[in-house]
């Protein structure tokens, strides 16, 4: 897998969120309030909604169109909700971020 | 066989015990050590700093120790080379040792902020016993101590250097304490406890340079400004000591790399303690370093020993007497995991263990740790919990016990704590009249006491003390909760925020026994809300608590773009508004352009990327947001009134525009908008707005409580005033009550359907003093809501909304 660093941990708001713009879309990347990181694409899977513009609470979004609650580990919409929204592999070395982009070129091959 | 050591820290001291336990006379030892002294247990310095301990009570191994044990100590020498070829070690003395085997345990050294003045006089790190000796001598003038760093040492230093008679404050980068160790709650609760000692603390303290001339006069924020101070200690983080290593040749990364045997690449060379790194991890606690030491032994002792180090999560507590602190593992929370929080606000407790598969994985306790081991324990062995899930968090000695009373919150709360607002009635009152007078319904509280008989936002908490004082006796009506993370309705949350003086989220969701960490998109709003209305300029506005809305002062459409509408004051506007507002559309290709129904443009299809810039070129024509975004003032639409109308009574025009420019910025519980009209024929259309003016010839009709939404409802009639003046302030009075009391994204006819019409009047048209008290609250809160957000953006404020954060080409991508 080859990763790409996308900026430090530091350049998002804990309990919030930035855009990484990439060809194949936008991909949402998020700090949570205990430092953890995760990248989605920035899609809701009800109607589109931009997740990253979100209140994040725990290790969840909700979207800031409908409400609907996504899981940032999973992608899934949790709750009544049905639908999931891809995942980006991420992680962070000496509090720079880095993501995969990968997998998500391989199926847009 | 020649052993040499360099470094004389607690981990080769331990390691040289399991040495000469297992094989005693193996090896010629010698040690060199920068500092000139002894092996002395160095997680101590902090009660020898506080005074609780001195130099000769910590010491590990004393010098009869060492000749005992035929152990040469070369005292405050340093090494400065290693040859690998000669396999010889060189002091700055200039003392060549040979060895045949080499421990290299050269510990930490403290990470200075790379910031300007930080080798004035009187800039300390907090490291070892001269440290501590310079900062005990620096207490003695008891002046003023800055300690930057919020985590375990920088909190111990401070403890100390407060114990020792300083003025000290705490500088801390991120928001809030020991964030690597807590979560954001115990954070807020030790925060809390620092601060009762008298240590100051501040959060997102971002140092930019230490000032004086020669010595220390005081740190310099990134905000501007400056925090006095003549002893400045940095506690900002350690780094392994590797560079002696790395000199040498052998393999670094951030520190020392070793395998699980402890052997660097080089196999005569081991090393141990902080600067060592096993598995890509270093250590900072002294467990691990145990550990590293024991393996290290073994196979000094035996060279084909299976001896490995394993990585174990070590618990971290603080030091500071009377602060009971414990945090293990990960506690960051997620969807394959569960939380358990237990908060008990009156004891300043609050638990939390994290689970994942039944098994736990991280815990963090707060004023009661005692059951830090067991937890501890069964992390370790990864005890399946599933069978005592519901009693664990109450700890061992409490498996099978009760779960906590509810109605903890309100039987804690003191005798003076104002539970009705309208009335004034105490806590006490309430309880004294209840056993009294042997009262057990709401009515007849009200009666005797007058809690709960005005606008009812009290009725939950006024019941609660009924149950409380009355037992089984009493039954209250259930409330609706706020949402899923606690138990108490929005009334009952405004009335404790203001009764217990809460003043941020934490404190919130900690007093109140939220049962969540962190809320959720239904609390965390309503209670920034709650608090930006009652603190003004106490509560800093929490922005990831906003809708995005809110937080980026612009509307989303369902495209992902945004909407700008400037204020146009009453609906009025010029041909220079006009042309500015043309040229910006031009510049910025804006797809569409709308007059609104609050008689203003809205400029739709804006990219994010590009508000600043929209703002900054609308900022130059003279205008200000439009908040139409927000929870807050919209819009006040007038008729032309007398200025133009034959059938105006009064300058309507003129009233709008005034009551806009005053009121615009503040933040409401649900959107307000409002309408003046010049006379009763009403083309401003001000029967269906929150609040509206209808002129007459006898003076101002106002009226309140309309809608034309989903619901579709008439204004009702407040009363008549006769001035302008005198309309002005029924009208911002009226909205600070709704400020007030109002549950969030209630609309005003919501919420004065349940506070009833007459109360409303009662306390606005007909009680002066509530009137002018509500009045001047108002005006207090626009001190700090009445600036533009716009212009604060164009300045720079939160830039990182607007921009991302990175762009990645296709060839990144596709590599
Ligand atoms: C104030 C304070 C409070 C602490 N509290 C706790 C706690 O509560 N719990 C906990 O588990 N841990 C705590 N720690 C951390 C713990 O003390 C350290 O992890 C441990 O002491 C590190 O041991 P070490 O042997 O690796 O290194 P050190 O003890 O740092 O020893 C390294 C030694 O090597 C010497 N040296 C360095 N370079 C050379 C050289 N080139 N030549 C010769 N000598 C050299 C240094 O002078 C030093 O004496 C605390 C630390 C401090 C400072
Ligand atoms: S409301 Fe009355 S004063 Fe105002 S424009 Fe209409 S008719 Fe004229
Ligand atoms: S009426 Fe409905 S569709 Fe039209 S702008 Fe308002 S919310 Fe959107
Ligand atoms: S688009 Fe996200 S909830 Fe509708």
């Amino acid at each position: 897998m080859s990763w790409v660093s996308i900026g430090s941990m530091t350049d998002i708001p804990r309990r919030g969120a930035r855009c990484v713009e990439t060809p194949l879309g936008k991909i949402a990347v998020f700090r949570t309030a205990e430092d953890r990181v995760f990248a989605i694409e920035d899609h809701c899977p009800h109607k589109g909604g931009p997740l990253s513009q979100g209140i994040v609470h725990g290790a969840a979004v909700t979207c800031p169109l409908h409400n609907w609650v996504i899981s940032l580990e999973t992608g899934k919409a949790l709750g009544a909700d049905d639908g999931s929204v891809r995942t980006i592999p991420i992680k962070v070395e000496g509090g720079v971020l880095f993501i995969s982009l990968a997998v998500a070129a391989d199926r847009a091959a | 066989m020649k052993l040499v050591i360099i470094g004389n820290g607690m981990a080769p001291g331990r390691m040289l015990e399991h040495l000469l336990e297992s094989a005693p006379g193996r090896y010629d030892v010698t040690i060199f050590n920068a500092e000139p002294r002894v092996n002395y247990d160095r997680i101590m310095l902090s009660p020898v700093l506080s005074g609780e301990k001195n130099y000769e009570q910590i010491i590990i191994h004393g010098d009869g120790w060492y000749i005992k044990n035929g152990i040469t100590l070369y005292k405050g020498h340093k090494i400065v080379a290693i040859d690998r070829e000669a396999k010889t070690v060189t002091s700055d003395h200039g003392v060549v040792e040979p060895y045949d085997k080499l421990i290299i345990a050269t510990g930490s050294v403290p990470f200075i902020l790379p910031v300007p003045g930080n080798t004035l006089a009187g800039v300390l790190s907090y490291r070892d016993l001269d440290d501590v000796n310079a900062m005990l001598l620096a207490a003695q003038s008891r002046a003023k101590a800055v300690v930057i760093g919020g985590g375990l040492l920088g909190l111990e230093a401070a403890a100390g250097l407060e114990a020792q008679g300083m003025d000290v404050t705490v500088l801390h980068l991120m928001p809030t304490l020991m964030e690597r160790q807590l979560d954001p709650a115990a954070g807020y609760l030790l925060q809390r406890a620092i601060e009762d000692r008298g240590i100051k603390v501040i959060c997102k303290a971002n140092t930019k340079a230490i000032v004086g001339d020669k010595k220390v006069e005081g740190v310099e924020l990134a905000d501007g400004r400056i925090i006095p101070a003549t002893l400045v200690v940095m506690a900002a983080g350690i780094k392994p000591n590797a560079g002696l290593a790395k000199e040498a040749g052998l393999a670094t990364s951030r520190g020392i790399v070793v395998d699980s045997g402890m052997h660097t690449s080089d196999p005569d060379i081991y090393a141990l303690g902080e600067c060592a790194e096993v598995g890509g991890h270093v250590y900072g606690l002294v467990a691990p370093l145990y550990e590293m030491a024991r393996v290290a032994a073994a196979h000094l002792v035996d060279e084909g020993s299976t001896a490995a180090f394993v990585h174990n999560d070590t618990p971290t507590k603080l030091k500071v007497t009377g602060i009971e602190l414990f945090s293990l593992g990960d506690f960051a929370d997620g969807e394959d995991r569960h939380e358990i929080v237990l908060r008990d606000a009156s004891a300043g407790i609050y638990k939390r263990v994290v689970l994942k598969d039944n098994r736990i994985i991280g815990t963090v306790l707060y004023g009661e740790t005692a059951d830090g081991a067991w937890f501890n324990d069964l992390k370790k062995k990864q005890v399946d919990i599933t069978d005592m899930r519901d009693t664990l968090i109450f700890g061992q000695a409490y498996q099978g016990g009760a779960p906590l009373d509810p109605m903890a919150a309100v039987a804690a709360l003191p005798d003076d704590a104002e539970i009705c607002g309208c009335n004034g009635v105490c806590k006490g009152k309430i309880v004294g009249a209840i056993q009294e007078k042997n009262l057990t319904s709401l009515d007849d509280v009200r009666a005797h006491t007058k809690a709960s008989a005005s606008c009812g936002s009290c009725t939950g908490l006024v019941e609660q003390l009924m149950s409380v004082t009355l037992g089984d006796a009493y039954n209250p009506a259930a409330v609706q909760p706020m949402c899923g993370c606690t138990t108490l309705g929005h009334d009952d949350v405004r009335r404790l925020i203001k009764a217990k003086g809460l003043k941020n989220i934490y404190a919130v969701m900690q007093e109140l026994e939220w049962t969540t960490s962190c809320g959720c998109a239904k609390c965390r709003p309503a209670l920034n809300y709650y608090l930006v209305c009652d603190w003004p300029g106490e509560y800093a506005d929490d922005y990831q608590s906003r809708f995005i809305n809110e937080r980026v002062h612009a509307n989303i459409q369902r495209n992902g773009t945004y909407s700008v509408v400037p204020r146009m004051w009453g609906g009025v506007t010029s041909a220079k508004e006009l042309r500015a507002i043309a040229d910006v559309v031009d510049k910025f290709n804006i797809p569409t352009v709308k007059v609104t129904g609050g008689q203003r443009i809205d400029m739709l299809g804006i990219r994010k990327e590009d508000l600043p810039a929209v703002w900054a070129d609308l900022g130059k024509a003279g205008f200000v947001s439009g908040h139409a975004y927000a929870k807050g003032l919209r819009t006040v639409k007038t008729c032309v009134g007398t200025d133009w109308c034959r059938f105006g009574t009064q300058d309507s025009t003129g009233l709008g525009i005034r009551i806009e420019k005053f009121m615009w910025g503040s933040w409401t519980p649900a959107k307000v908008k409002m309408a003046v009209s010049g006379c009763p024929r009403n083309c401003a259309e001000a029967t269906c707005k929150d609040v509206g003016v209808i002129c007459v010839d006898s003076g101002y009709e106002i009226h309140f409580a309309g809608a034309a939404g989903l619901d579709i409802k008439g204004t009702e009639v407040l009363g008549l005033v006769k001035t302008e003046d005198e309309a002005l302030e029924v009208i911002v009075a009226l909205v600070q009550m709704y400020r007030e009391q109002a549950r969030y994204l209630e609309r005003i006819y919501k919420w004065a359907k349940r506070v009833t019409i007459d109360e409303i009047r009662r306390q606005i048209l007909d009680d002066l003093d509530k009137r002018h008290g509500y009045y001047d609250r108002f005006v207090y809160s626009q001190n700090f809501a009445q600036v533009d957000p716009w212009s604060e953006r164009v300045s720079g404020l939160h830039k990182h909304e607007f921009k991302p954060m990175a762009t990645i080409g296709m060839a990144d991508a596709a590599e």
